[in-house]
């Protein structure tokens, strides 16, 4: 093994002046995904805890973008930036970028280089927003702040740099024949997958919220306190994800602009199969449709979609939303029920298993030979890499800065606890039948 | 149990990065990724299995 060397990076194919403009308006329309995540986050958790939730949604992005602007970005880099490699059986292995902190030089950057770290950017908020709907009601905004610099500043970009910024998942084509390296064009790995994960993380090192496994008897329902919020944030997220897939294809998977009309067709065929397998599955469940558990079908097809719209067929793609939305429920069920998960936005499920069944299909349905086994390489990155990594990182840091809130915080409700107001002053809050 | 399973975890990734490296034959680096997800897999439980509460033990 050789020390590590700046290499120069590898030649990139370049965009049009149509596709650079048409790529940054689908960037600048991204953001509502953003937002249609903030609002189910608030909308999974109780009323005590909604302002808290949306406040710290938005402390994450600003937290995430920051650290990212200031270490992240250099260590992911892009592809047109060196990066650092060592040589391991005949073969280099770009493991690290080898980008200059703070952003210098950004304004100098090639179009596309800036195109790309503006998508990064993007990711990593949406990423780090992740795991907070999944510490609802009982994790405290520091900590979650905490754990956004920490996803930003280490572990998102390692990832990002090995998918996107010409890092050795990427050359697993060039280097070993696997396909065209691994794909993620939608973001499914380092955004979803890694970010349910981290929700698993944090779900495991704050611990359930209080009542809701009692000593005795199954678990407590805890319904999110605003459907209506999570209804419509789906919404706002199929706009998001479309311009997401759409402009990841483009700069991820060098889709013609002619491929972009199908991968938006993708985007809402697997969303909307996902959402009726989950309609079909809870009805047949419990009698009616669930409404939070389509919400979160609906997501996992898109979420499943991420990885593989720009590259399957419309038909491949029905097939891909409708297993996501025939897990998502029974998954949901299984890790609260058999596995003692309180997971109050199913996150773990919606982004980390739909988002590892994305990267799957994209190598099921991929027409080159070996893409299969380089998307499974990917996600043994991801899963036996990366989650090991994030959960000792939280754990760390939850001995410096502890994730959970006192009781008492949690009993009044942590928009009292920790912002002193709650977000609906004018109702009254009612006493909560678990703690008697 | 909890960190043993999350230990694991990592032999298993380098089970499949050790597949590339060493098999440049199909069948064979197929084999070994494989077998790297399936210990991935069995670290994962063990680690799911270190989290699960108890019934009756003391929990919030």
């Amino acid at each position: 093994m050789n020390p590590a060397v700046p290499v120069p990076p590898a030649p990139v194919f370049t965009l049009s002046e149509t596709a650079v403009a048409l790529t940054l308006a689908l960037l600048l329309l991204a953001p509502l995904a953003l937002a249609g995540l903030a609002l189910l986050n608030a909308g999974f958790g109780r009323s005590r805890s909604a302002a808290q939730a949306l406040l710290g949604d938005l402390s994450i992005v600003s937290v995430a973008v920051i650290v990212f602007a200031a270490v992240g970005a250099a260590i992911a880099g892009n592809s047109s930036a060196a990066g650092h490699t060592f040589y391991l059986g005949g073969t280099s292995w770009n493991w690290i970028g080898s980008g200059p902190l703070f952003l210098k030089s950004f304004h100098i950057a090639p179009v596309q280089a800036q195109l790309e770290t503006l998508f990064q950017f993007l990711a990593v908020a949406l990423g780090a927003m992740i795991a907070w709907g999944s510490g609802a009601d009982r994790w405290r905004l520091s900590a979650g702040c905490a754990a956004a610099a920490v996803f930003a500043a280490v572990v998102f970009p390692f990832g990002a740099h090995w998918i996107w910024g010409g890092g050795w998942l990427a050359r697993l084509g060039a280097n070993f024949g696997l396909g065209a390296g691994f794909l993620d064009a939608g973001g499914a790995a380092m955004v979803h997958a890694a970010g349910g994960l981290s929700a698993l993380a944090v779900v495991w090192i704050v611990g359930p919220r209080r009542g809701k496994f009692p000593k005795e008897g199954f678990s407590t329902a805890m319904p999110g306190h605003q459907v209506v919020y999570v209804l419509f944030g789906c919404l706002l997220c199929l706009v998001g994800w479309l311009a997401w897939n759409t402009a990841g294809a483009v700069l991820w998977a060098q889709a013609p602009l002619t491929a972009l009309p199908i991968t938006a067709v993708n985007t809402v065929l697997s969303a909307s199969a996902a959402l009726l397998a989950t309609f079909t599955v809870t009805r047949l469940r419990f009698g009616k449709p669930d409404a939070s558990m389509c919400a979160n079908g609906w997501l996992a097809g898109l979420v499943a979609s991420s990885a593989c719209a720009a590259l399957v067929t419309p038909v491949e793609s029905f097939f891909v939303g409708a297993v996501a939305g025939i897990a998502t429920p029974l998954l949901v069920e299984l890790l609260e029920l058999a596995l003692s998960i309180d997971d109050p936005s199913g996150a773990v499920t919606v982004h980390g298993v739909a988002g590892l069944w994305g990267l799957l299909a994209a190598g099921f349905f991929a027409p080159q030979a070996g893409q299969l086994l380089a998307q499974l390489i990917g996600i043994a990155a991801i899963l036996g890499l990366i989650f090991p990594v994030v959960y000792l990182l939280f754990a760390l840091l939850n001995r410096f800065i502890p994730f959970r809130v006192d009781p008492d915080g949690e009993r009044i409700g942590m928009d009292l606890h920790e912002l002193g107001g709650g977000a609906y002053p004018e109702f009254v809050i009612h006493r909560d039948e678990s703690y008697r | 149990m909890k960190y043993a399973g999350l230990l694991v975890m990592p032999a298993g990734f380098f089970l499949t990065v050790a597949a590339l490296v060493l098999f440049p034959a199909s069948a064979e680096r197929n084999f070994f990724v494989l077998c790297g997800l399936a210990v991935e897999g069995l670290g994962l439980g063990v680690a799911v299995r270190g989290h699960m509460l108890v019934r009756g033990e003391s929990r919030p």
